[in-house]
This record gives structure tokens, sequence and C-alpha cells, in this order.
């Protein structure tokens, strides 16, 4: 019985409170529990309405359009950071990078001012965090595809 | 690992409007206090713009803003309201507004900040018995933009001290705050990364010399605090009120980043 109890909780996902930072700034296990989708993780990578990623990084064998450079190229994020490194930097880069302007992507309470969306709107906290555990596993797993 | 930084333009002619019956400069010495924030210069927005909307504003009669102009001075000359007045009947030609626009916004009398639109919404509601014009409204914005045509070429030159300080103050601290689910202030865009790009957009240093613009994005003439208010609900925020003192205070610190910038009176932006 309690081993079905274990069981069913390393399954369960990592809610956005509940994330558990490693030495070094690492998010070692899964935030899903389901491995991530490299090819779901490309398309989230782009999508305005998602990751938006593309808004600020340049991926060169990416087909998206305007890429922007906010931040750096994402050209070989894969050789230079483990998958656990790129969890962590995905769910919360200002814990990795302090100040950085990246969006905290698995985050859900400590704004000023947050709004519904794009609507201007007023939203309560808890908000639903930018990308879901199973998004952010996608684009980690797309991301780990970018090697050098 | 850092982060890249902003990257002044690499040319920066003058706008040569009518074939240089006019011609604005679009840089100057940043203001002393910036304390270096924006490097040694600032520069207008126009620069960070592609050929053909630099070209529209380099044309009085292909610049889309001047339509709007002629209906503001068309409303200036137009009795309104209860006591049978027009701004005219009070301040004779519409060329009496040079230089106010350059100064906006400023403390009143009564010592409360104040953006151009209280000014003309005072005249309108207590001068001339009219009713106030909704702050981005069509009719205010074609009054604002006629009246800052006016000052066309001069320089931004607003007050930070005195009186000022404490609304500058105000307004610097909201400049800085990183607002909403993306947590990004006005200055994470428009301080630490002018020159880049974000998605298809080039980030210029968010000045507001050329306020109000005409938007070829389909947008048609945007007042200052439509456009604080559009680039705060991008950062996923809710903004404040147009009009509000918050955006008012914002207006006076954007603007004395600007001081220096030759006003544009009725510039064209993407
Ligand atoms: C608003 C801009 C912005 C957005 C949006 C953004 N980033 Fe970043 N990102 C940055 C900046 C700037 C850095 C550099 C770190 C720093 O701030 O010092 C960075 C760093 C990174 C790095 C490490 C850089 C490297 O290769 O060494 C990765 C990986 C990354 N981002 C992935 C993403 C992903 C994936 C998304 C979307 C889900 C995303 N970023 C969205 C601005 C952004
Ligand atoms: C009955 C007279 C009267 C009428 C009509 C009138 N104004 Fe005024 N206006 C004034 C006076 C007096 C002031 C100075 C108020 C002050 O300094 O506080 C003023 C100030 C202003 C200012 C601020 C100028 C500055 O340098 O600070 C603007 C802008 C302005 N008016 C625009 C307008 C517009 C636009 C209209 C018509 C829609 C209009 N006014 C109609 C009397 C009038
Ligand atoms: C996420 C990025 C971002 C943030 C944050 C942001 N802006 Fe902008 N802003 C833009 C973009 C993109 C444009 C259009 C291109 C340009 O002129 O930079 C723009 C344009 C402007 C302009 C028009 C400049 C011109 O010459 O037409 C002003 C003024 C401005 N922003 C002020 C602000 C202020 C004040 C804040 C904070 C309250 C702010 N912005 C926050 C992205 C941003």
């Amino acid at each position: 019985m309690a081993g079905a109890v274990i069981w069913g909780a390393a399954q369960a996902e990592v809610a956005p409170a509940d994330v558990a930072w490693g030495e070094g700034n690492v998010i070692a296990e899964s935030l899903s529990g389901t491995p991530g989708n490299a090819g779901e993780g490309a398309k989230i990578y782009a999508e305005k309405s998602l990751g938006n990623c593309v808004a600020c990084h340049v991926v060169s064998n990416s087909d998206a359009d305007f890429q922007g450079n906010v931040g750096p190229s994402l050209d070989g994020a894969g050789s230079r950071w483990t998958e656990e490194q790129l969890r962590a930097i995905v769910a919360d880069a200002k814990h990795v990078f302090p100040d950085s302007v990246m969006p905290s992507f698995y985050k859900t309470s400590g704004y000023v001012r947050p709004g519904e969306g794009f609507t201007g709107k007023p939203a309560q906290e808890p908000l639903k965090p930018l990308l879901n555990a199973q998004q952010i596993e996608d684009v980690v797993a797309y991301l780990a595809t970018q090697k050098e | 690992l850092p982060a890249l930084a902003e990257t002044a333009p690499t040319e920066t002619p003058d706008i040569v409007i009518d074939g240089g019956a006019v011609t604005l400069p679009t840089f100057a010495d940043a203001p002393a206090h910036l304390e270096g924030a924006l490097g040694d210069k600032i520069y207008s927005g126009w620069v960070f713009r592609d050929a053909e909307t630099r070209a529209m504003q380099e044309d009085d009669f292909a610049n889309p803003s001047m339509a709007f102009v002629d209906q503001g001075i068309e409303a200036w000359n137009t009795v309104d309201g209860t006591e049978g007045k027009s701004c005219a009947s009070c301040h004779n030609e519409i060329e009496s507004m040079k230089g106010v626009r350059a100064v906006m916004p400023k403390v009143n009398a009564a010592g409360e900040l104040w953006s151009m639109e209280n000014y003309i919404n005072d005249c309108r509601t207590n001068r001339m018995g009219a009713e106030a014009w909704k702050w981005s409204s069509q009719p205010m914005e074609n009054m604002t933009l006629a009246i800052s045509l006016q000052s066309r070429g001069m320089p931004v030159d607003v007050a930070i001290d005195g009186p000022a300080k404490p609304f500058w103050e105000k307004g610097k601290e909201i400049y800085y705050t990183r607002y909403g689910q993306l947590e990004l202030s006005c200055a994470n865009c428009h301080q630490q990364n002018y020159g880049q790009m974000i998605r298809a957009d080039h980030l210029s240093q968010g000045q507001t010399n050329g306020f109000p613009v005409f938007r070829i994005n389909g947008a048609g003439t945007v007042s200052l605090h439509e456009r604080f208010s559009g680039c705060i609900r991008d950062t996923r925020a809710e903004p404040f009120e147009q009009g509000s003192q918050e955006f008012r205070d914002l207006e006076l610190y954007v603007a004395s980043r600007g001081n220096g910038l030759p006003v544009e009176g009725a510039s064209v932006r993407h």
C-alpha cells in the first residue's frame, strides 16, 4: 500500500511552488513526470501565445520569422547546458540569471499589477503559469536537441 | 553570461521635412540627470523606424497626422459650449501656443501636475461651458496634435526641480518597476535593450518628443498615455488609467529623459 502511494506521488506533476532546486541552480526532477516532446517544444518555443521565446532569441535552424535578439542565440544551448540546467532556466530564469529580463515561465505569484493575459484587465494571483509542466518539459527537450 | 547590451543607431540623419523647410535633429546630448543610463546620446524613435515610415514624416503632404492637425485647427476656431467661445476667442491664433508642448507636463498654479489634455479640458469645462473631451478621443488628439505642431523644432525642456520634483521622482519609480506576469519595466526594453529586436519590433529609447504620433499599423493617432497603456498591457499587466496621476508622473519622467530632443509635432511611427 505505502509503495503504491509513493509510486503515485512520483508520477504527479510538481506544482510551481513545490519545485525542488538542486545544488548549482538546477531542477533535477521532471516537472510533469512525462518525457518532453521536442516537436511540441519547437511549436511552444515559436508560438506567440505560448512560449514566444522567439521574441528574444535566435535559433538558426528554426523556421520562425522575425527572431529577436534581446537574449543570446540559443544555437548550441543543448551542448552548453544539461537538461537539469535548461529546466531551471526555462522554469525561472531569474533564479539562474539574477535580474534577467527573461520571464519566469513556471511561477504563479509575486507580480506587480498582474493582468489577465494581454487584455489589460486585472488578474488575481495565483495566476496560471506562462507554461504548464508538460510544456516546460517539451521546450527543454527541444533545446536539448540544439547541439553545437 | 552577459546579456546583450543596447546598441546605438549607426546613423542619425536629420528629419528633413518638405525639402528643408523644417529640419529636425534626431539626437541630442543625454540630460545630466540620467547619469549615463542611456550612454551619452539620446535618440528620436524616428531613427529606429524603416525607410518608408521615415519618409512619410519628411513630407507634410504625405504625413497622415496633418489631416488631424487640420481638424484640430478647425476646432480651435469653432465656438462650443454655453459661453459662446472658441479657443481663439481667448488665445487668438493657434500660433500663440508655440512653446507649450515643449514644457508639458508641468505643475499648474494649484500645485498639480497637468498634461496638455488637463489644460485643454480645464478651458473647455470652466471657461467655455463645453463638455470635457475623453483623454485619448479623436477631438482631443486632434487638438494636442495641432498645439504640438506649433512647437515643432523646439527642444523638449520639462522642469524636473522645485514643485515638479516629487512628481518626477514618482514617475521615475514607475519607469523602473517591473510590471505584469512578464515582469518587464520600461527600462528593461527602452534603456537596456534599445537598438535590439524584440520579435519584429526594433526597440527605440521610448522617447516622447514625437507625440501624439500617427501609427501606420492601423492604430491611427495615438496619445502618449495610450502608448504607455499598450506597453504595460504587453507585459501582461493591468495598466494605469489614461490621464491618471501615475501616467502624468510617468509622462513627466519620460519626457525629461528626452530633454534636448526637438518636439516633432506631428510624427509618424510604425
Ligand atoms: C523578454 C526576453 C526573453 C524571453 C521572452 C525569453 N528569454 Fe531566454 N534569455 C533572455 C536573456 C536576456 C537571456 C540571457 C540571460 C541573462 O539575462 O543574463 C536568456 C537566456 C536564456 C538561455 C540561456 C542562454 C544560453 O544559451 O546560454 C536559455 C536556454 C533561454 N534563455 C531559453 C528561453 C526559452 C526556452 C524561452 C521561452 C520559453 C525564453 N528563453 C524566453 C531573454 C528572454
Ligand atoms: C475664456 C478664455 C479661454 C478659452 C475660451 C480657452 N482658454 Fe485656454 N487658457 C485660458 C487661460 C486664462 C489660460 C491660463 C490658465 C493657467 O495658466 O492656469 C489658458 C491656458 C491654456 C493652455 C495652457 C497653456 C500654457 O502655456 O500653460 C492650453 C494648452 C489651452 N489653454 C488650450 C485651450 C484650448 C485648446 C481651448 C479651446 C478648446 C482653450 N484653451 C480655450 C483661457 C481660455
Ligand atoms: C516588452 C517591451 C516593452 C516594454 C516593457 C515597454 N515598451 Fe515601450 N515600446 C515597445 C515597443 C516594441 C515599441 C515600439 C517600437 C519602439 O519605438 O521602441 C515601444 C514604443 C514606445 C514609445 C513610442 C516611441 C516613439 O518614438 O514612438 C514610448 C513613448 C514607449 N514605448 C514608452 C514606454 C514606457 C514609458 C514603458 C513603461 C511603462 C514602456 N514603453 C515599456 C516595447 C516595450
